[in-house]
């Protein structure tokens, strides 16, 4: 066979991009072995994450150098995430389905000559469609310092019975602005391509505009609106700084209302930083590169899922 | 007679049917509202704040100076973002040509599978293996080379994917007229193909652009921080950065670090709303 350097070339260029992955998953387990051994079943069923006296000599367990007193559990974290994510999800769901329809069905498609004086802007549906999707890509730190300036002072006044914002109701709230864009262009997409046929053969049945939405359009699209959600849960999982700004940064206790403050996995490993760099033997680095390797694990089932739901469902023409 | 008697329900149903449909429009509306509200109020509350702290010293002093400054953290968010994409576009660029022209197989459709994998891992996760590998493990410390690796590393996947959406989309006549004429494949790729989806594959690079200015998260265990100008290391030296100022700057008791915190979020989001907005316009028309 002919050899061929460029396409050997572009190969070897596109295979940094399992190399990256296969090293991330290397490393994080890699460096999270000890803290795995050390750590057994009562990393995910301990609530309490201590690092031990840091300036005592360390002591020997199973081998291995840990601070005196060291424990890490992290279920507070896992339900911190778990809880946040399923309430985002709950807020972000009706939003978007809303939000879908209303542009699908009820903003009029005003074509871009009847903009007189901005011929530039697109028809009004693709305009508000636009500002939409223009959610979606607010840095996650300005969703934060939005939360923080103008989200958590109206909780704090008008909602909490404590009169503190912070928390697991904040970070949800935020959480489910920042998912609702995707979740609203998938089902956008996939209700623009309800046939036409099925939309007239409901009319022509007596139904008013909304019933052939909801009962002939939506049930169409079902499997697709599961896909979007289940990957803006996927992201809702993963995201950082702007839970780590309002959630109030509990550490060590379950969340009992919706004003507990707690942690995500993934707000905990940014705000523990310094504190893990302070550990001699190094055992608070690994116990967090094995709470990484756990986000990393749960958010790569959760998109895997998203993906077998989505490759079997964008058939939205065959309705049977 | 019977049409008498049968009526009163019937119209009762219609009139149940119409109260639905109407409250249904009308929360559907509202739920729109309520997406498209936060981010007029966002864009709102940080374009006020961020203009009415807007000054020349914000450009020219650093914030470890007494004036007002975040000359360090500019300078340092556009040091960044010029490594990391000088990592990355050669790199997902070349993997979209590969995936476009060549990966029409398994191993395609493997790494293809893969890159979806990347882009769906948290920022976060990656910037805590960059921790690891290159502040512990190489001992690099926080420095402007861990940074722009993780940075390229996140953005690699939408590059690669991008690219090969726009490469694709060439018509495959031109490719087989190029080959007749005696193209080799280099010259077919870079005189034909390329050119001909440059416009999506700037678009993929430009979105890239955004999302690397605009993350947090995977610096925050690479960059560190430092509170003056860049002194030419790439490693052993810490790196300011703009979103950094935010996330920080806006718990400080202080007026004055809220308004390095709002300009600094002023600067972030015009640049990464500018660049999506042009990029949504720009592929409408064409």
């Amino acid at each position: 066979m002919k050899l061929r350097p460029f396409r050997l070339f572009v190969l070897i260029l596109s295979l940094f991009i399992p190399a990256a992955l296969v090293a991330v998953i290397l490393f994080l387990v890699i460096y999270s072995g000890q803290a795995i051994v050390f750590n057994g079943l009562h990393f995910i069923t301990n609530v309490n994450w201590n690092l031990g006296d840091l300036y005592d000599d360390p002591v020997v367990v199973r081998g291995i150098q840990v601070p005196a007193g060291a424990a890490y559990g992290v279920l507070a974290f896992i339900v911190g995430t778990l809880a946040t994510s399923a309430l985002a999800i709950l807020i972000a769901v009706p939003l978007s389905i809303g939000t879908a329809i209303f542009l699908c069905e009820a903003v009029p498609e005003i074509e871009r000559a009847t903009w007189r004086y901005f011929p530039w802007l697109p028809p009004l549906r693709q305009a508000l469609a636009m500002l939409v999707e223009l959610v979606a890509v607010v840095p996650s730190v300005v969703f934060g310092l939005w939360g923080v300036a103008v989200l958590i002072p109206f909780l704090g006044h008008y909602v909490s019975p404590t009169g503190n914002g912070y928390g697991l109701l904040a970070a949800s709230i935020v959480l489910a602005l920042m998912i609702t864009p995707i979740i609203a262009s998938t089902l956008y997409d996939a209700l623009s391509q309800v046939p036409k046929e099925n939309r007239e053969s409901a009319f022509a049945l007596g139904s008013t505009h909304f019933e052939v939405v909801t009962k002939a359009m939506l049930p169409m699209v079902r499997t697709t609106l599961i896909g979007g959600i289940v990957l803006a849960l996927g992201r809702a999982l993963g995201e950082t700084m702007a839970v780590l700004m309002v959630s109030g940064g509990g550490i060590n206790i379950l969340p009992t209302s919706l004003f507990s403050p707690i942690s995500t996995i993934a707000s905990f490993i940014v705000s523990q930083l310094d504190s893990a760099e302070t550990d001699p033997t190094n055992m608070a680095v690994r116990a967090l590169s094995e709470i990484a390797l756990v986000l990393f694990l749960i958010t790569l089932a959760v998109n895997a899922g998203a993906k077998l739901l989505s490759s079997g469902a964008l058939n939205v023409r065959k309705p049977q | 007679m019977s049409a008498s008697l049968s009526n009163p329900p019937v119209r009762g149903l219609a009139l149940r049917r119409s109260v639905t449909s109407a409250v249904g429009w009308i929360a559907c509306g509202i739920g729109l509202a309520l997406v498209i509200f936060p981010l007029l109020d966002i864009v709102g509350v940080v374009t006020l704040n961020g203009l009415a702290a807007i000054n020349w010293n914000l450009f020219t002093k650093d914030t470890g100076g007494p004036a007002l400054g975040m000359a360090n953290a500019i300078e340092g968010t556009f040091i960044i973002t010029i490594f990391a994409m000088a990592i990355a576009v050669p790199i997902g660029v070349g993997a979209g040509i590969y995936l476009s022209e060549y990966g029409k197989n398994r191993l395609g459709s493997t790494i293809r599978f893969l890159s979806d994998v990347l882009t769906g891992t948290p920022a976060v996760v990656l910037g805590y293996f960059s921790y690891i590998v290159f502040i512990i493990s190489f001992g690099w410390g926080f420095s402007l080379a861990a940074a722009a690796i993780t940075i390229a590393i996140l953005i690699v996947p939408y590059l690669a994917r991008i690219s090969e959406l726009a490469l694709t989309q060439v018509p495959n006549t031109m490719r087989e007229a190029a080959f007749a004429l005696g193209g080799t494949d280099t010259t077919v790729v870079f005189k034909v193909v390329l050119p001909a989806a440059s416009s999506g594959v700037i678009t993929g690079a430009l979105l890239a652009l955004a999302i690397s200015v605009g993350e947090t998260a995977p610096l925050i265990y690479t960059a560190g921080w430092s509170d003056y100008a860049w002194n030419g290391q790439f490693t052993h030296a810490p790196i300011a950065y703009l979103t950094y100022v935010i996330w920080t700057f806006i718990n400080q008791p202080d007026a004055h670090s809220h308004s390095l915190a709002y300009a600094a979020a002023f600067l972030v989001m015009m640049v990464v709303l500018t660049i999506n907005i042009g990029v949504r316009l720009m592929v409408r028309r064409g």
